[in-house]
């Protein structure tokens, strides 16, 4: 546990004090987000119809773009080799990474999403659905993306690499957070997409850290 | 048993007999398959002559699951024993389930078009095949995107079993949700559900992308296997020129 938390902090001091990151990828969602209304026409009603699947998406492609620096750094200045001989197993070391990556890039995604669900002229019926929703899959964004980070680790091309191998297994994670919104919105039970998207929390919660381990194993051999 | 095969030597020697086993048993079933199917047997009351194209659909579709179980396995026992023929058995079934895979949705669409109304639909079936074959290409890109390819062969097996839960999604797909693609007709708790006229060639063909794909699966080993032996060879020549 102290292992766990000593991690966390380093990897929270480092974004905190060196860190443009969680800017870039609050600015990189708000300026994906802002090219759709450009782009299809401000008509009110159409932008509100996409609404929950743009934000979504770029919610998706953010944390996509973030994902690369999750283990690059560390693998490049050594200190992952460092890490993988300390006393906390490799998995737990992927878990404080990844809790890391994701109070510094999800959180601050989901605090701006109300803020460009209004601009996206989205009912308010959505907005604390949207919130419960990116609550529950960012966290299974990040997870998932973990595994595809620790894979590319050293290779050629590895960010467009990463985009290839990790955005079909988001793909569920995005349908049923969009699904949950428009529940919400046409006023029908949102129950069910919740727990799925919970269910898929949990699954990758118990199964993406080994993924990622195994990975970061045979980058570092 | 997986030590036997560990030897690629033995696998070339067992492969050579029966690459040619297995390409005659595939001209002969899909030459039976195709004659029944595409003259022998009737068309739907319903869909009329397009019902033929169902003889390649499935069988592709099928082989699309099929080869992906095995390259996860391969992938699986190459990763935890080692297996170097494993690993070679993995990386050949990659572009073999890819071609199935586009050849079911392609063969899917040209059947939606004058049935459904429509080439493509979102509906689970298909969007989860499409991400299988992302996954495919996934699956060889990474494959080959290290400068050792033994790090590739390693990182490409992680994700070979990361993407097998896409599997059962694909399989019950057509149960869990409300789909336009029909359920299952063959496999099923009470039996098939399709006329044996249909059946027969419908299994022919079956069994001849099943021996094809052996068939093509054992070639690209023993390519990759003679392949490896030249490199080595030509190392062994190249450090003794120079020493």
């Amino acid at each position: 546990m102290t292992g766990f938390r000593a991690i966390l902090e380093r990897d929270l001091r480092l974004a905190l004090r060196q860190g443009m990151d969680s800017v870039m990828v609050v600015m990189f969602f708000v300026i994906a987000v802002v090219l759709f209304p450009l782009g299809v026409g401000p008509e009110p009603n159409t932008l509100a119809r996409i609404a929950p699947g743009v934000l979504w998406v770029a919610a998706l492609l953010s944390v996509l773009l973030s994902l690369e620096r999750l283990f690059h750094n560390d693998f490049e200045d050594g200190s992952l080799e460092l890490m993988a001989l300390s006393p906390p197993s490799l998995e737990v070391v992927v878990l404080a990474k990844v809790l890391a990556h994701w109070l510094v890039t999800g959180l601050p995604l989901i605090i701006a999403a109300p803020v460009l669900a209004i601009l996206m002229n989205m009912p308010a019926d959505g907005f604390a659905l949207l919130i419960l929703a990116l609550l529950l899959g960012t966290p299974a964004l990040s997870l998932i993306g973990a595994v595809g980070a620790a894979l590319v680790l050293g290779s050629r091309r590895g960010g467009v690499l990463l985009a290839l191998l990790i955005l079909p297994l988001f793909i569920p994670v995005l349908i049923f957070g969009v699904g949950a919104v428009e529940a919400a919105i046409g006023g029908f039970p949102a129950r069910a997409p919740l727990l799925l998207l919970g269910a898929i929390f949990a699954a990758t919660l118990a199964l993406c850290p080994w993924g990622a381990a195994a990975g970061l194993r045979q980058a570092l051999e | 048993m997986l030590n036997y095969f560990a030897n690629p030597r033995r696998f070339m020697k067992l492969s050579g007999i029966l690459t040619p086993w297995m390409a005659g048993a595939t001209l002969i079933l899909a030459g039976a398959g195709l004659y029944l199917g595409l003259f022998a047997s009737p068309a739907d009351y319903q869909q009329g002559e397009t019902v033929r194209i169902m003889y390649v659909h499935v069988p592709a579709a099928w082989m699309a699951l099929f080869c992906y179980t095995g390259l996860a396995i391969s992938a699986a026992v190459g990763l935890i024993w080692k297996h170097p023929v494993a690993d070679v058995a993995a990386r050949a079934s990659a572009p073999i389930g890819a071609c199935f895979t586009f050849l079911a949705l392609f063969t899917g669409a040209l059947w939606g078009k004058p049935m459904w109304g429509t080439w493509w639909v979102w509906d689970a079936r298909l969007t989860s095949m499409l991400v299988l074959f992302f996954l495919y290409l996934g699956y060889m890109a990474l494959n080959s995107a290290f400068d050792d390819p033994q790090r590739g062969t390693k990182a490409s097996a992680i994700l070979a079993m990361v993407g097998f839960v896409n599997v059962p999604i694909i399989k019950f797909s057509v149960d869990w949700w409300n789909t336009l693609h029909q359920p299952a007709s063959i496999l099923r708790m009470d039996g098939p559900t399709i006329h044996p006229d249909m059946l027969w060639p419908l299994f022919l063909m079956i069994g001849a992308a099943t021996t094809y794909y052996l068939w093509v699966l054992m070639l690209r080993m023993r390519r990759d296997l003679t392949e490896g032996r030249v490199r080595a060879r030509r190392q062994i020549q190249a450090e003794e020129a120079g020493a």
